[in-house]
Parts: C-alpha cells; structure tokens; sequence
C-alpha cells in the first residue's frame, strides 16, 4: 500500500455578509442615490462585506471551522446574513 | 469604587472618570487583556464611548470578545452594575448582555448633537434617579452608528418586559421605537447611546448627566441581585 504523503492542507475560504433585507441598507441607498444622480435608471443597490479566512487542516475540518467563525463572529444574526465558499 | 473598562480606541474614558469622580466616588481602570478573575469588589462597571478596536468588522463586535469581557459578562450574572455609553452600548449588544443591535444612522450621518430624552423605566442602578422630576434630560449624542434594531417580536418582548430605558423625544438616527437606551432582563445592565459624562457642568450645556447617580454614588447598588 502506497503511503500517503500529507502535504500541509491549506484551504481558502470566502465568507459573503449582507444586511438583512428587514433593515434598511443606508449605504445601499447611498450608492443607489448617487448613480442615479449620474443618470443611471433606478437600480437596487445593497452593500455588504467580504471576508477570506485561510485555515490549515483537513477540508472538513477545515470548513467547519470556517462556519463556526462565520457563525459565530464575522456576523451578526439579527441584522446579517452570511454565505460561506470554499475557494480554489 | 467604580470599574473603567478600556479597549484599544476607547476614548471617553478619562471623561467618564471625571464624571464618577465629581458624583464622588473612585475609579479604577480595566484593561481590554484584563482577565480578573473577581470584580465583585467594583460597585459597578462603566464601559465608555469611542472606537473600540477601531470599529472593524462591526462596531463592539471585537471588543466583546476581548479577555475582559468574559470577567464583566460573570460581573453581570452574578447582578453587579453594568452601564454602556455609547460604543460601550454596542460592546454590550454584541456581548449579548443587552438586547438588540445597533445599526448605521438612517440619515447616514455621524451625529454630533444635543437629544432630549425621556426616561421610560425606572428599573435599574441607574433608573430611578432619572425618573424623578423633571420628566426629561438633555444630553448629548456622538455617533455614527446608533440606530436601535430589533426584531418585532423582540421590540414587542423589550417593551412588554419593561427593557425599554430611554426614549428619543425627537427620533435623530432612526432608532425603532425611538430607544435611545435598554436594560437587560433583570435590569443591572444599562446601555444607552448618548454621553451623560459629557453633560455635567452648566457650561457643557446641561448638567443632565449627573441625575444618573444616586446621592453618595452608585454604592447602595453594591453587589445587587
């Protein structure tokens, strides 16, 4: 049987956050105010955040502790939502 | 003796010892690393306004999870004394001591003006001076990110519980139901957004900020609950 070799795991992960669509989104509306001042027709804006989070481990693992954080930390669940990406 | 609780960013601190100490009572400072194992000694603990951690990611969210919290968070359970001033409010609500969250102004702006508010609730260390005569106080606000979010359910459950502290008379930031303030169930922790330290002498503007503390200071709410 062939010995696996287990080269250090690094797996990237991209955490989206945005405001509940319940609270208005005043940085949305601001973005949303200024295009139309450039004479852009009405356009639905919402402004939210990015987050890339690189852990080491097993890809399972991995992930679960990029949920828990972003669970946990990087939002807040009254007033965010979050998805979670595995990248690359 | 009152607790100062200080983050990075925290800078209201010195203005909040002042205020403690002309209601005469002494202070001491907590450091963000602090972790005291007991702070059952304090006769109540004051986390002041500014920007914590620099606001990043969400304002209070990291100061909430800095080793002192943990110390104020069994402070709290064990019914000591809790107030929160402004980004000391937004440590709290992130902290889950007090309900709610606070959001950016609806206007966008970073507000620097003088509110009137009206007291809802006496409960609390720091309610039922406020209560008394006249019905109203005037304080200043200073913030970016003050407007009160709740749920409906939750807003129907601060009221009927009676967690409701401070109201807006005229509603600057958007704040649901006008609050300015909160309690937590039990009522020893308070948290509220506009700045009684900065409202103790007649040439501040008002002298408001001084009915928060009983005669002789906060010391007949040691060790409450």
């Amino acid at each position: 049987m062939k010995q696996s070799v287990q080269p250090s795991m690094k797996q990237k992960f991209g955490v989206r956050i945005m405001p509940r669509e319940v609270i208005l989104d005043t940085q949305g509306r601001a973005v949303e105010q200024t295009l139309r001042l450039e004479g852009y027709p009405p356009i639905g804006v919402r402004v939210g955040k990015y987050v890339e989070l690189e852990l080491e481990g097993p890809p399972d693992e991995a992930r679960s502790t990029a949920e828990k954080i972003a669970q946990t930390l990087l939002h807040n669940p009254l007033i965010e939502t979050f998805i979670l990406e595995t990248k690359e | 003796m009152i607790g100062i609780v200080r983050f990075p960013g925290t800078n209201c601190d010195r203005d909040v010892a002042q205020w403690v100490h002309e209601q005469g009572d002494s202070y001491k400072f907590l450091w963000h690393l602090d972790r005291v194992a007991d702070l059952s000694s304090f006769d109540a603990l004051i986390l002041p306004g500014g920007f914590s951690y620099g606001d990043y990611l969400r304002s209070g969210a990291l100061a909430a999870r800095s080793p002192v919290m943990a110390s104020v968070r069994e402070y709290a359970e064990r019914g000591g004394a809790v107030l929160g001033i402004c980004n000391g409010f937004q440590v709290l609500v992130e902290s889950h001591l007090l309900p709610g969250a606070l959001v950016r102004n609806e206007n966008l702006r970073f507000i620097d003006d003088w509110v009137e508010l009206e007291t809802v609730s006496e409960r609390g260390p720091w309610g039922e001076n406020l209560a008394a005569s006249p019905p109203t106080l005037r304080l200043p606000i200073a913030h970016g990110e003050g407007r009160f979010y709740a749920s409906d359910s939750e807003l129907n459950r601060l009221e009927e519980r009676q967690q409701v502290w401070l109201r807006y008379v005229d509603n600057p930031n958007g704040s649901r139901n006008n609050i300015a303030g909160v309690l937590n169930e039990k009522g020893n922790v308070a948290g509220l957004m506009p700045h009684p330290e900065r409202a103790i002498f007649s040439w501040m503007g008002s002298q408001d900020g001084r009915r928060f503390f009983a005669r002789g200071g906060t010391k007949s709410h040691a060790g409450r609950g």
